[in-house]
């Protein structure tokens, strides 16, 4: 994602003459200038301004010479700035904040960093952070983008640490410390060491070994016995500490009375040590140590390119949004203006909770006093916002949009909503269905068999010659080790993992690649998935005889400061300058009032716009009106304007999408939470045949089931917190990175690139991946069907046992690694 | 060959001196980033606030 960095000092420029120079978007006709290196820049609005100002103020300016990728738009980020000072109460703190020492007030914090696209930005945080007074060390983590920070507290506080990485212009999120990542780093820390351990000792040995081999029988027994010695030293630690995983696997596997393919794993290091061990003491037959550690060393290769591939995932669970606040303003007694900022898990049934516009929702609970639109679409999948007024229940999580909302609370933790859906996800995966994989199922009859078949041929060779039981017996396991076979998903599922990635699809869990190859049916939500989640101008009709353009600027300079999706939506659509509005009046659930050219205008809601003309709207809202997500009516006290139509635009690639899969003979379904009408409407225009409206998550619940039971593969794609059960249902599930991020945490794939085309890519993947797989296993099984009799029969040397083996293991990862290559 | 009677040893006690540099390496950290440093190196960090 860096882009390049020619070893010459020069590098591509990211700043394009006509875009902003921070943030590369395209400059208006005001431009906000600032002066860089004697030269005048010019920015597209007053947050990256004063992002720029603030990097060049603090002698940061390098940034600009060496960054590969445009900086993310600073917004207006004074709301976010006031929140800030909320991280410096105790209980807040409290979850994430270590003390590393006490008496020194020296405290450390893990930020998560939200913008940093390349290594320079990488360093201006750092810079910016290290020159704080107070910071003691400040490390941002290339790869998972989180800083370590430690401070003295007395000299500065978090907030202020927040508030420095937030005017240069990115997001900075304290994240707590203990949660799975952290586990998983220490775990990533053992296996490397492991594998470590187990790769030096088998280079190690593989030197002593190879004289022996080679001289066979021509070196003197003295020092034989010296490379045998030397090699047991060197392959006690891999037998010891390295293959510990297999021993505790196969003892698992033993409990659950399994024979998993650590079983046979474990029995061929442990026999063949025990055999090598016992001829390093008497001083004569083979050894093969140097098997036992590159057997050891490729299998726990496997598994930490596995592990390395999951890394990239947990790193989705832990950016979960939170979605209920951490904070709330908890007014000190009801009716009363007097509010008091408190950590929301203090609240409790009972309280009153004033919410501002912008600010989430922090429990369950019914407005007692104020009117706003409020965005429930996290929790419903409606994407219009929901008007609430006193009676109406809200929802902890839903975002206020307009007005002061004065809550009371009813439920709080467990009991909201929010936790029951969380909660009806986990049942929906307890419930998931598994899908056995090939090597699983293939490995369990191998397994035993082969324990079968050794067995036997040890009793055989011991009437016959008991000098040799034993060998063959080694042989057997040695040869056969199941390493080809267990070696053979793993590492094909790692390489698509890792290639995948970098393709912009994270898969999280193993079995999704499969999975996803097989899908038969592919489920589409609407809102986010199909369609971009954001509304757009798309049809005005004129009502009087004011020109459009003047309809439209007139209507876009009311709604300039509107914080209203859809007011936002038609600010957005016109550009250049606006008229002057006076007296702009928001009326919250309603519209925005304000006069313009001494002219009272309304624009909102039919029946807000009604009240100031006293005329009936002509011709009714008809089926193109009503067809819209928003419809939005524009009037003065003389009669109508114009009525403005917004909907949420399709995604560029979802038919192209749709298109591939079903010419793959996949079946395309859409279920939606939006009204029926335009959920059927919008499946018509991408060719979607089944599709389903006004789906309420238990409903898209019971269909997936229902699929499921006539026999298919479902693939889900979703995004919002109503899919998560449904996604945790199906046999795979895919979000799109723009989704909540609760979703993204259950998700077997998640489509970073934020396009759907990926889907396509992810699919291709999955198939080659099979494919791999297959022919990975039809190698294993043949070679093992070759391999297995000759070592029965005696024929294999134990030397050629080990090279075989290898061979064998090293050729299914090779053939796995084809799958790292690119497709183009 | 009597020379492998000393150079054996030799080289058991050098690999377990590199296990312990790795084993140093890999706790203090040296493994966590990969990407990071490489690209750190192109930064120039005695640039100062330039005065007017």
């Amino acid at each position: 994602m860096t882009g390049a960095t020619p070893a010459s000092g020069v590098r591509p420029t990211v700043n394009s003459a006509a875009g902003c120079f921070h943030c590369g978007l395209p400059l208006d006709a005001t431009a906000f200038p600032v002066v860089l290196d004697g030269a005048r820049r010019d920015t597209c609005c007053r947050g990256c301004q004063a992002v720029v100002q603030t990097i060049v103020d603090n002698g940061l300016a390098a940034y600009y010479r060496n960054r590969t990728a445009p900086a993310p738009v600073a917004r207006d980020r004074d709301p976010v700035l006031a929140e800030l000072d909320l991280y410096d109460l105790p209980e807040i703190q409290r979850n994430f904040v270590r003390d590393i020492n006490a008496a020194s007030h020296e405290k450390e914090a893990l930020l998560l960093i939200d913008g940093a696209t390349c290594a320079a930005c990488i360093w201006l945080i750092e810079q910016r952070l290290a020159r704080l007074p107070g910071v003691l060390s400040a490390t941002l983590n290339y790869a998972t983008r989180r800083a370590r920070v430690r401070w003295d507290n007395r000299k500065t506080a978090l907030s202020s640490i927040l508030f420095a990485v937030a005017s240069l212009g990115y997001a900075a999120q304290p994240y707590d410390s203990n949660r799975a990542e952290a586990r998983f780093q220490r775990e990533r820390r053992v296996l490397l060491w492991r594998l470590f351990i187990a790769g030096f000792s088998m280079m190690q040995v593989m030197m002593y070994a190879i004289p022996v081999y080679i001289a066979d029988g021509a070196m003197t027994p003295h020092i034989e016995q010296l490379m045998r010695v030397a090699s047991l030293i060197l392959t006690l630690p891999v037998v010891l500490w390295s293959a510990a995983p297999f021993y505790a696997g196969a003892l698992r596997d033993l409990q659950a009375r399994r024979a998993g393919m650590d079983v046979p794993v474990s029995m061929g290091i442990v026999i063949a040590f025990a055999a090598s061990l016992w001829a390093a003491w008497i001083g004569s037959g083979q050894v093969y140590f140097d098997s036992i550690s590159m057997f050891v060393f490729l299998l726990l290769g496997a598994r930490f390119l596995e592990t390395s591939a999951y890394a990239k995932a947990i790193e989705a669970q832990e950016q979960l949004v939170r979605m209920v606040p951490a904070t709330a303003e908890r007014l000190v007694e009801y009716p009363g203006n007097v509010g008091e900022r408190v950590a929301a898990v203090v609240l409790c049934p009972g309280n009153f909770v004033r919410v501002r516009p912008g600010a989430a929702i922090p429990a369950d609970g019914v407005v007692v006093d104020g009117e706003s639109a409020v965005d429930e679409g996290l929790l419903t999948g409606e994407s219009r916002p929901v008007n609430k007024r006193v009676g109406d229940a809200l929802t902890g999580g839903a975002v206020n949009l307009d007005g002061i909302l004065t809550m009371r609370v009813i439920r709080v933790g467990e009991d909201t909503v929010l936790s029951g859906i969380t909660r009806l996800m986990d049942r929906a995966q307890t419930t998931k269905p598994r899908i056995a994989q090939v090597a699983d199922r293939v490995a369990q009859g191998f397994v035993a068999t082969l324990l079968l078949l050794t067995a036997v041929a040890f009793s055989v060779w011991w009437q016959i010659d008991s000098t040799r039981a034993l060998w063959v017996a080694v042989s057997m396991l040695v040869v056969t080790c199941p390493c080809a076979l267990s070696l053979a998903t793993p590492a094909a599922l790692a390489a698509a993992t890792g290639a995948a990635h970098r393709a912009g699809v994270l898969i999280t869990r193993g079995t999704a690649l499969e999975t996803l190859a097989r899908a038969t049916h592919f489920v589409f939500d609407k809102t986010g998935t199909l369609t971009t989640g954001r509304m757009t101008l798309v049809g005005v009709r004129l009502l009087g005889n004011t020109t459009r353009e003047r309809c439209l600027a007139c209507a876009a300079a009311l709604e300039s400061s509107s914080e209203h999706p859809a007011g936002r939506a038609l600010a957005a659509a016109v550009p250049g300058v606006y008229p002057v509005s006076a007296s702009v009046r928001n009326v919250a659930g309603q519209g925005v009032e304000g006069l313009i050219g001494g002219r009272l205008m309304r624009i909102g809601r039919p029946e807000f716009v009604a009240e100031l003309n006293h005329q009936p709207l002509p011709g009714g809202l008809d089926d193109e009106a009503s067809g819209a997500v928003v419809t939005i009516a524009f009037g003065d006290e003389q009669g109508w304007l114009a009525l403005f139509m917004l909907d949420d635009t399709l995604r560029h690639d979802a038919r192209d999408v749709v298109q591939t899969l079903s010419g793959d003979g996949a079946v395309v379904i859409m279920l939606s939470g939006d009204h029926h009408a335009r959920a059927v409407r919008t499946a018509r225009e991408l060719g979607i045949e089944v599709a389903s409206g006004g789906a309420s998550p238990k409903g898209k619940l019971a269909q997936v089931r229902e699929f499921q039971r006539q026999g298919a593969i479902v693939a889900m794609v979703g995004d919002g917190i109503n899919d998560v059960p449904v996604l945790a249902q199906a046999q795979v599930s895919i979000t799109l990175r723009s989704g909540t991020d609760l979703a993204q945490s259950t998700a077997d794939i998640v489509l970073m690139a934020d396009q759907l085309g990926a889907l396509v890519v992810a699919r291709r993947y999955a198939k080659r991946t099979l494919r791999i797989i297959h022919q990975n296993l039809v190698w294993a099984v043949l070679y093992n069907a070759v391999a297995l009799p000759l070592a029965m029969v005696g024929l294999i040397t134990p030397v050629v046992a080990a090279a075989g083996m290898s061979a064998s293991s090293l050729i299914v990862v090779l053939n796995a690694l084809r799958l790292t290559r690119s497709e183009r | 060959m009597d020379i492998l009677y000393l150079l054996i040893p030799l080289s058991l006690v050098l690999v377990f001196l590199i296990g312990a540099v790795f084993w140093w390496a890999l706790h203090s950290g040296q493994f966590e980033d990969l990407e990071g440093p490489a690209h750190q190196i192109l930064m120039d960090e005695d640039e100062f606030p330039r005065k007017p």
